[in-house]
């Protein structure tokens, strides 16, 4: 197998630079600045060809660190997990598989801010505002031949729909833990020294438990900039407006990101007027250009929306006495102030930020930047000197790398392994991103831009393929059609750099090319996977067949 | 593995030879669509989604009698590796005049020439000016941004040439013109939307009539203007003008969807008051502006609304059902509307008569092969009823005399989805009934296409209702303005009758009901009329002379 062999010479390659490259992975800005392409190699279906040797010095070196799974050795816990949000929870589950004694501290509710502020009740509202637009879309219905006269909604029952699937999904959670045994320790959790956790009441822990491994997972907050006041009412942040306690006739949201998006996909399906704020000159700036320029048409332009860009919102005070909710927008650039919007509701979607204050992290010597924790390529938390904090990890939103529920489940599962004395660094190239609006949009991977630029370093050529929803036969079954689908992959090697698909389920669509970055799997192998017919996946299925590569002798590719 | 028949595409059918082909290039991005384009006929789209893994030629559709027209702009590599949709379409006429339909969207009649859409087309002949029209590039496609224009005011441009650059919904695309001529005005500059349908540039054939061009667009954007003619038989005499509202002074707030609004529309936001919450200019308002300016506009068409009547009093507005739905009138049920009210000011009474129907079931069982159906009986029966009873086919038009009309015109109430039509049967009294039903088919198939002329619709003279298929015993219908009388026809049922010797039979019976101008006919006069009338139907040999 001549390609597992290239493969294990640059996994090792890739493992003794180690120290470089956790420089770069702890560069701020771009959130996918950890993942290099060496990383992609490390996976765990190709690590029995990974050199003995590496394996050995791993597992030396966590037995120096006294992480040998299953012995207790005088600590309370083999893992403390400070924070049962998703990643918690999913390190959690997976100390329990790798039979570690496991403690998890929660000072609020279990789930965090995915299951009870964040995706899993966006997802109900969504759901109900993508049955809205479909029975308001006369246009749709009539050409399937359905009649359907004036839907309405109750926005207490659709409130409610979020509510009661937040409550289930919560308890979901709770008792998987339970169930395998993972004790649930209720209170705010500070680090007070080197493996030992107090807890209890905030302000007052009162209780200290020692653990050989302690993994930080406390989440984040919503981020509200200066000179917006809330009052949970008329102006809010995501955390009020999944109560969905009213319904605005116009709302403006300040942020276009995935969380601004979605919202503006609930409110407009329930009837409001939306005003985008957006500080940089474009909206979605977060998305490939190419998917954010279909979407505004798809997603924005046909809709009672408008925005404002390359405009701060310097400025929102909330309705009262009498007066609307007025926004002071300023130009992002010279700072003179544009104008002033008065609405009935504004929803700050500017983003979030890392809920790190009272964990004590000062007294084992580590400096937040900007909130985050510092941590290196396998999650350890850097001290302010740069060095490695022994047997204390830092996991999802709090570390700032890939702010995404499953992101943060799977670095967790990434530093179990680690503790359980099998080296793994994550590859957060391959973490999948969904915005759930009507369309979907998903992508794994690098923008096209992004992919230019890293060809441009490196030396390498860059093509992009496209394939359209249009002529897909499940799509249009669906009267569906709208969405493109786009691959951007090395024509010399074959390797996928990233996938960005919008359209129906896009969201359940990217999986395939997620996985296939993960295992890396190469366009020329890929194509030959077989689809069912007629399902949305050959959307991708039509997208790999359609990459083509520059011929060469030698290429490595699937024997056949 | 894809099947064939998604590798390959088709939409929409082959133009037959006498159309021209153009291909509409993608601008940006390959993946481009079209189907089921709304030209009517004019217009055909073909959509091929070529495969790009394969790499033998796109297979042609067999019926296909031309060569697809690929795009031959240069694209870079990775573009010719999609080069994932061609977009071909054969075009007879490109853009002027693509099929409008009368007025449901209210832009879009509004910025229309005076009259219906298919006869603005004589009158642009006529200048020599023509309007290049925002196309509809998709089925789903309601309005469409300029990108760009490729031709700018002044330039000449021939036949074919790209004039434009429109994103729709799906797609940007070239635009080509049909018509050789000068770029006499951009009506909707780059970056501005209009709803397909509405002009969004004029073309004047020669250097003399650019500056004709000019004064027709400044008084397009003043008079953004005429009133659609109400679709409806029964056209209002115009109604008076409003009190004119005084112009406030606003904040300029307006949500998003009533600027989205004003931009189709073309109404001036600064000009509009808003009367949502804190003053703020709602969507609602704007639509309010844009129907309160073309009332505004119009001069009272003929005939002059009766001087002794006043301004109507203003409409009450009850409060909105709480959770109800909202859904505005299209402007052939705002007309309506507007007529309904008008009626009020008229007098009416009603006089009903029961006739027997046998014989003139008979007839129809007898002729029905022939494409005739009931309602042309009773409009011809009505017609020859009219003949001998001239008041009924008079009406009152100011008041204190008679107008008499020469013609027998009867107009014929239509149900249509969403709204109502009265076709007209002209000279009804001198057609045989074959010829009648002739055209009544021929009407129809319009009034039902909303392709109606002017006087297809509101020449009428006398109008029939006739619910009898429903199974309606009876009814009253409502004089539609300027016309005497009004029939209403119900459903001929079987009846126990007794005749004059005191025996019982059963006999199919109908129930006619006039609603008649009191001003003009008065109760024996319709008395009269409804008696010859029975007399025709009872024995309705007559008809078929």
């Amino acid at each position: 197998m001549q390609s597992t062999a290239a493969v294990s010479v640059s996994a090792s390659a890739t493992a003794s630079r180690g120290g470089a490259r956790s420089e770069a992975a702890r560069r701020p800005g771009g959130i996918r600045v950890c993942g290099l392409r060496g990383e992609a190699l490390t996976c765990p279906s190709l690590r029995i060809s990974q050199a003995p040797a590496r394996l050995a010095a791993a597992r030396a070196a966590a037995a120096a660190n006294g992480a040998v799974a299953g012995s207790g050795g005088g600590f309370d816990y083999d893992l403390v997990i400070i924070g049962a949000g998703v990643g918690g929870h999913g390190a959690a589950l997976h100390a329990v598989e790798e039979g570690l004694k496991t403690a998890i501290i929660e000072g609020d509710v279990v789930g965090g801010t995915c299951v009870n502020r964040g995706c899993v009740p966006s997802k109900a509202l969504l759901a109900v505002s993508g049955r809205m637009r479909e029975l308001h879309d006369e246009h749709h219905m009539k050409s399937m031949g359905l009649q359907v006269s004036s839907p309405g909604y109750d926005r207490q029952g659709v409130a409610d729909h979020a509510n009661n699937l937040a409550s289930k999904i919560r308890s979901n959670l709770t008792n998987s833990m339970k169930a395998l045994g993972v004790d649930i320790l209720t209170g705010v959790g500070t680090i007070v020294g080197k493996q030992k956790v107090r807890y209890g009441k905030a302000g007052f822990p009162d209780k200290e438990i020692t653990a050989r491994n302690i993994i930080i997972a406390t989440g984040s907050v919503p981020f509200v900039p200066k000179g917006i006041e809330i009052d949970g009412k008329t102006v809010f942040t995501s955390d009020h407006a999944l109560k969905l306690e009213s319904v605005p006739d116009w709302i403006a949201i300040v942020g276009s990101g995935y969380i601004g998006l979605e919202f503006s996909d609930v409110y407009t399906a329930l009837g409001s007027e939306v005003t985008f704020v957006e500080a940089l000159d474009q909206l979605m700036p977060g998305f490939d250009p190419e998917i954010a320029k279909l979407a505004q048409r798809v997603l924005i332009n046909p809709r009672k929306i408008d925005y404002h860009t390359g405009v701060f919102a310097s400025k929102i005070t909330p309705a009262k006495d009498g007066k609307p909710v007025l926004i002071e927008l300023i130009d992002a650039k010279t700072k003179e102030h544009k104008e002033t919007l008065e609405v009935d509701a504004a929803l700050i979607a500017t983003g979030r930020a890392p809920f790190t204050k009272g964990l004590g992290l000062e007294n084992i010597n580590v400096v937040t930047q900007r909130g985050f924790v510092p941590v290196d390529e396998r999650m350890r938390v850097m001290d302010a000197d740069g060095n490695v904090v022994p047997n204390l990890y830092c996991i999802g939103d709090a570390n700032g790398k890939l702010m995404l529920a499953h992101a943060a489940s799977a670095q967790g599962i990434s530093v179990v392994e680690q503790i359980s004395g099998k080296d793994h660094i994550l590859n957060h190239l391959s973490i999948p991103a969904a915005c759930f609006t009507h369309p979907e949009i998903s992508m794994v991977g690098l923008t096209e831009p992004q992919a230019r630029e890293k060809a441009d370093k490196e030396g390498f050529e860059v093509n992009v393929v496209k394939t359209s929803f249009k002529a897909n036969t499940k799509a249009l079954a669906e009267n569906e059609g709208d969405g493109i689908a786009k691959l951007i992959y090395r024509p010399d090697t074959g390797e996928i750099l990233g996938v960005h698909i919008l359209g129906l389920h896009a969201a359940d669509l990217i999986h395939e090319a997620s996985n296939a970055i993960a295992l890396g799997t190469r366009v020329q192998d890929i194509k030959f996977a077989v689809h069912a017919h007629p399902t949305l996946s050959e959307v991708l299925d039509e997208l790999f067949k359609a990459a083509k590569l520059q011929p060469r002798e030698g290429r490595d590719s699937k024997p056949r | 593995m894809v099947h064939p028949s998604d590798k390959l595409r088709r939409f929409g059918s082959r133009s037959d030879g006498r159309k021209r082909c153009q291909v509409v290039r993608t601008i940006n991005g390959d993946w481009r669509h079209g189907p089921t384009l709304q030209w009517a006929g004019r217009l055909h789209l073909t959509l091929w989604f070529v495969s790009h893994s394969h790499l033998a030629p796109p297979r042609r559709a067999p019926d296909s009698a031309a060569q697809p027209a690929f795009s031959s702009t240069q694209r870079s590599p990775e573009r010719r590796v999609i080069s994932s949709v061609i977009v071909h379409q054969c075009a007879m006429a490109s853009l002027i005049s693509p099929y409008l339909s009368v007025p449901t969207a209210p832009g879009r009649a509004r910025l229309a020439a005076p009259g219906a859409p298919r006869r603005r087309r004589m009158a642009v002949v006529r200048a020599k000016i023509r309007e290049i029209f925002m196309p509809a590039l998709s089925s789903t496609m309601t309005e469409g941004k300029i990108v760009s224009w490729t031709a700018a005011e002044g330039d000449r441009v021939a036949k074919g040439d790209p004039v434009v650059v429109v994103e729709s919904d799906k797609a940007d695309m070239d635009v080509e013109t049909f018509h050789d001529g000068i770029v006499a005005v951009v009506l909707v500059p780059a970056g501005g939307t209009a709803p397909v349908g509405a002009p969004i540039a004029l073309l004047a054939e020669s250097e003399e009539e650019v500056a004709l061009a000019r004064a027709r667009a400044q008084a397009l954007s003043q008079g953004q203007s005429k009133e659609p003619s109400p679709p409806h038989a029964t056209a209002a005499p115009g109604p008076p003008p409003p009190a004119p509202v005084a112009p406030q002074a606003t904040k300029g707030i307006a949500t998003p969807y009533a600027k989205k609004l004003a931009k189709q529309h073309r109404v001036d936001i600064a000009g509009v008051v808003g009367t949502g919450p804190h003053g703020r200019v709602t969507a609602a308002d704007v639509e309010a502006a844009a129907g309160i300016k073309h009332k505004q506009k119009v001069a009272p068409p003929p005939p002059p609304p009766p001087a002794a009547v006043g301004p109507a009093p203003p409409m009450p507005v009850l409060p909105p059902v709480p959770g109800g739905t909202v859904v505005l009138f299209t402007t052939m049920q705002a007309a309506v509307s507007r007529n309904m009210v008008e009626s009020l000011r008229v007098p009416t009474f009603r006089v009903g008569y029961s006739m027997i129907t046998d014989k003139l079931d008979a007839l129809y069982e007898k002729v029905k092969s022939k494409g005739v159906t009931k309602t042309v009986l009773l409009v011809k029966a009505a017609a020859v009823a009219l003949t001998q009873h001239p008041v009924v086919n008079a009406s009152c038009r100011d008041g204190k005399s008679f107008s008499y009309n020469n013609n027998v015109n009867i107009g014929v109430a239509v149900a249509l989805e969403g709204g109502l039509l009265t076709p007209v049967l002209e000279d009804a009294d001198k057609l045989d009934i074959y010829l009648l039903a002739q055209k009544w088919r021929v009407l129809l198939k319009k009034a039902r296409m909303k392709q109606l002329q002017p006087n297809e619709y509101n020449s009428g003279t006398f109008t029939l209702s006739n619910l009898g298929m429903f199974g309606v015993n009876k009814f009253d219908a409502i004089l539609p303005a300027g016309q005497g009388a009004i029939m209403a026809v119900g459903a001929s049922r079987p009846t126990v009758v007794a005749d004059k010797d005191g025996f019982f039979s059963i006999k199919s019976e109908m129930l006619v009901n006039v609603t008649a101008d009191h001003r003009i006919i008065y109760g024996a006069d319709l008395a009269a009329f409804l008696q010859t009338f029975a007399k025709i139907v009872e024995d309705p040999e007559i008809l078929t002379l």
